[in-house]
């Protein structure tokens, strides 16, 4: 297939996912927040800081907003458009790329997120965000999953699935692992106010995961969370999993045998998932959950820069390109010569 | 029948009422239906047809909008209707029309015998904005240029029609009449039965042999690709459909690269061959290396591939020449001579600014006319004369004397107009209409074609980008 078309499906996945992971973050601590006494600002503060740490945005809220109130944190994650990693912006970058490979999606597929596009840019929307969240949310969430659904029941089992089945992974394996971290940044003093416990399933139920686990371990404890969210072998948005299901696709995508490697996407994918396959929960605990974490998130990106590397770029093959030199990298200039081209 | 009382033909030709009011006899079925529909039932299924064409996505850009606002091309429910005999009028006009202008590009850019006999002024063809000298002499993949037409054709007060112009470069809208059938199958269905309606899915297949037979032929499976500037263009949901329906790939100029003179895609697995470029990509921009350097959207070296006979290009580049729309004036003269037969299809009377006594008519005529540049599409460069201010007026006039070669003139034909559903009443809007002429082992005309509309009263331009809208159009089998 073409290179680009394997990447932009690869990131129109990923975008679903991480809109419909945020949605799930939101819904989930925002009920929460029902279940607490009433909070002072401070308190408020020392409640939605952590989350916006965990994505990695922080630098970009602070410049966006003073306060990190429930208001400021739930519109920057939901429908700022000048977060360019908010529900909406992530909403509308899987459209983009699901518009520029329309030819590759069904019909239905194609429906399901033009209509989730829709409904993020409509009134009702804007309208459910402050009267009805769980609704919102709800419908993001469901929406997404459709749209997963009908990705898996109507894409032939080809490069074209399994490109997409990488981003899914990656990125769930990242959110997972985001999700996690929300306990690396809460205060010490939020233990007083809140039981850790609240906190540790608030986790599990952002990542879908508490029945999975109740039915695995009785007590929520900060280890066994950890252990099922990081280590589970069968858990479906476990880092393990993810990276086993990574290493799958990947394999498919070359031909060569699980184990050996011929890209460095496979070499990268293969020792993290040794490193899962054979770790324990212990480590992640030895130096920090924190950094642990972000070690972790550290080598999915490098897995996500080599599959680019390896399928997209493919520096080895395209140094011939003649008069490369004339080529204008100006990204306005290109859209404005698209829109040029007339069309009798 | 509620819904048409008191409809008024306003003096115009209609195509569903005779000029006494009464219905035509091809039309009277189809009447006889929508008088089964209650205005209620007519509006909750038109909604639907809408609903249909924003779920899909069928919608263009609006261009300066920085919410990026996507509209509907406006859909009227209200089919237009083509009887048989009329069709085939139709047909034998285009089909003669497209093998005289095929004709025409081989001769200009190989021995220029119809300028030797100064059938049509040298100057003309030499001064043609897309004229593209550097191709005389370049054989081209089965000795076909224009593969895909649409002629766009109108129809007076005497309910000829004629020929308005004919779009040999990219012409476009071929989705809208293919989904516009869908649309209306899926809202009206009651509409169709007993009908005799000809089918019109035959397209994309009718586009693929064409670019099978035009390949230059290494095996029987060419690898043929949809070349478009990419999805910021207004056309570009028309790129990924037929693609889509044809089973080719669409490519984007960075997804292609030319490796010694042969051109091929980038893909998760290499290098793989490219035989037949469907370009939507106008000359100008298609290949850096000879056209225009700045240009990120072409394929640097296509233009040497192609001239050495390794890939074939659809349409085929220097068309436009063909499509100025002072060569359009000779058209006729053209069937005339390299075919011997009277054309089929009328043109509209053109005058040609560059041509003394016409000029004078022209200056002396001007609110009466319509000025047209020579190279202009979509309803841009262009005066109506008779709604245009004074000042208009002034600013063409001097347009024209600075450069008469660039302008023509012609009288204003009163399209004819059909029933449309406007804002709570069935009123006569104008129409045209552009069928799709494919010219590959053989010529294929999908029944009917794409039928526009002027949504706004009394407008004579069909243009989506200034406000046109659509329907579907039938060509009943008897």
């Amino acid at each position: 297939m073409l290179s680009r078309v394997a990447n932009t499906l690869y990131w129109m996945v990923r975008y679903v996912e991480r809109a419909d992971n945020l949605a799930r973050l939101i819904d989930v601590n925002q009920q929460l927040l029902l279940d607490s006494e009433r909070l002072d600002s401070e308190r408020l503060r020392g409640f939605w800081q952590p989350i916006i740490l965990s994505t990695g945005d922080e630098e970009s809220f602070s410049t966006l907003y003073d306060e990190a109130g429930s208001a400021e944190v739930i519109r920057y994650l939901t429908d700022d458009p000048r977060n360019p990693n908010s529900i909406t912006s992530c909403i509308a970058l899987a459209r983009e790329n699901a518009r520029t490979v329309r030819d590759q999606l069904s019909d239905e597929l194609w429906e399901e997120l033009n209509a989730l596009y829709l409904f993020t840019r409509s009134d009702e929307a804007s309208r459910l965000i402050h009267s009805d969240p769980p609704r919102y949310y709800g419908n993001v969430r469901r929406s997404a999953v459709t749209f997963l659904g009908i990705a898996a029941s109507t894409t032939s089992r080809d490069e074209d699935w399994d490109f997409m089945e990488l981003g899914r992974h990656l990125e769930r394996a990242d959110k997972t692992t985001r999700f996690l971290d929300v306990a690396s940044y809460l205060p010490a003093s939020a233990d007083a106010a809140q039981p850790a416990v609240l906190h540790w399933s608030a986790i599990l139920r952002s990542c879908g995961a508490l029945g999975a686990f109740r039915a695995f371990e009785r007590t929520i404890t900060a280890r066994g969370v950890v252990d099922f969210l990081v280590f589970s072998k069968t858990f479906p948005r476990s880092v393990r999993y993810c990276v086993e299901r990574t290493d799958v696709c990947l394999h498919r995508i070359s031909g060569t045998p699980r184990g050996t490697f011929c890209n460095d996407a496979e070499r990268e994918t293969g020792r993290l998932l040794a490193d899962l396959n054979f770790g324990v929960t212990d480590e992640a605990f030895a130096h920090g959950l924190h950094d642990y974490l972000d070690a972790l998130q550290g080598r999915f990106n490098r897995i996500g820069d080599a599959v680019f590397e390896s399928f997209v770029l493919m520096p080895e093959r395209i140094q011939v390109c003649p008069a490369a030199e004339f080529r204008s990298s100006s990204a306005l200039a290109a859209w404005q010569m698209q829109q040029q081209q007339q069309q009798q | 029948m509620e819904m048409f009382k008191g409809y008024d033909p306003g003096g115009f030709y209609d195509e569903m009422f005779g000029a006494d009011g009464a219905v035509r006899s091809h039309c009277a079925p189809l009447l006889r239906k929508f008088g089964q529909l209650d205005e209620k039932d007519f509006l909750a299924r038109k909604a639907n047809s809408e609903l249909y064409f924003l779920r899909q996505g069928i919608t263009f850009n609006v261009y300066h909008d920085d919410r990026g606002t996507e509209r509907i091309f406006p859909f009227d429910p209200v089919p237009r209707v083509i009887p048989a005999g009329e069709w085939e009028h139709l047909e034998a006009g285009l089909t003669q029309r497209i093998v005289a202008l095929n004709l025409f590009l081989h001769d200009v850019y190989h021995d220029q015998q119809i300028l030797k006999d100064e059938v049509i002024p040298r100057f003309y063809v030499e001064q043609a904005k897309h004229y593209r000298p550097e191709f005389r002499g370049v054989d081209v993949p089965a000795d076909i240029y224009i593969h895909i037409c649409g002629s766009d054709l109108i129809r007076g007060a005497d309910g000829d029609y004629y020929v308005l112009e004919d779009n040999g470069r990219c012409p476009s809208g071929a989705s809208y009449l293919l989904e516009n059938r869908n649309a209306l199958k899926r809202a009206f269905p009651g509409l169709f039965q007993e009908m005799g309606v000809r089918p019109v899915d035959s397209y994309p297949r009718d586009l693929l042999n064409m670019l099978h037979h035009i390949s230059p032929g290494r095996d029987d499976h060419p690898v043929c690709v949809l070349l478009t500037p990419g999805c910021h263009n207004s056309a570009y949901f028309e790129h990924c459909y037929l693609a889509r329906e044809m089973g080719i790939d669409i490519v984007e100029g960075g997804d292609l690269v030319v490796v010694e003179n042969f051109v091929h895609m980038r893909t998760t697995r290499g290098l793989k061959r490219v035989d037949v470029i469907y370009r939507r990509i106008d000359d100008d921009f298609i290949d850096p290396v000879v056209f225009r350097k700045d240009s990120v959207l072409g394929v640097p070296g296509l233009m040497n591939a192609y001239r050495a006979g390794n890939v074939a290009l659809a349409n085929a580049v220097g068309t436009g020449v063909a499509d100025d729309k002072v060569i359009y004036h000779f058209v006729p003269r053209m069937i005339e001579y390299y075919l011997g037969q009277k054309p089929i299809l009328k043109n509209v009377p053109t005058y040609l600014a560059s041509e003394e006594a016409d000029l004078k008519f022209i200056l002396g005529h001007l609110p009466e006319l319509v000025v047209k540049a020579a190279n202009e599409s979509g309803g841009y460069g262009m005066l109506m004369g008779p709604s245009a201010s004074k000042a208009e007026i002034d600013k063409f006039r001097e347009l024209i004397t600075a450069d008469p070669r660039n302008y023509i003139a012609q009288p204003v034909i009163s399209l004819s107009r059909a029933p449309t559903w406007c804002d709570g009443a069935m009123e006569g809007r104008h129409i045209d209409l552009r069928p799709y002429i494919i010219y590959g082992n053989d010529v294929k005309i999908v029944p009917g074609g794409l039928t526009r509309v002027a949504l706004t009263k009394d407008s004579l331009v069909v243009n989506s980008s200034q406000g046109g809208g659509s329907k579907d159009t039938w060509v009943l089998r008897h």
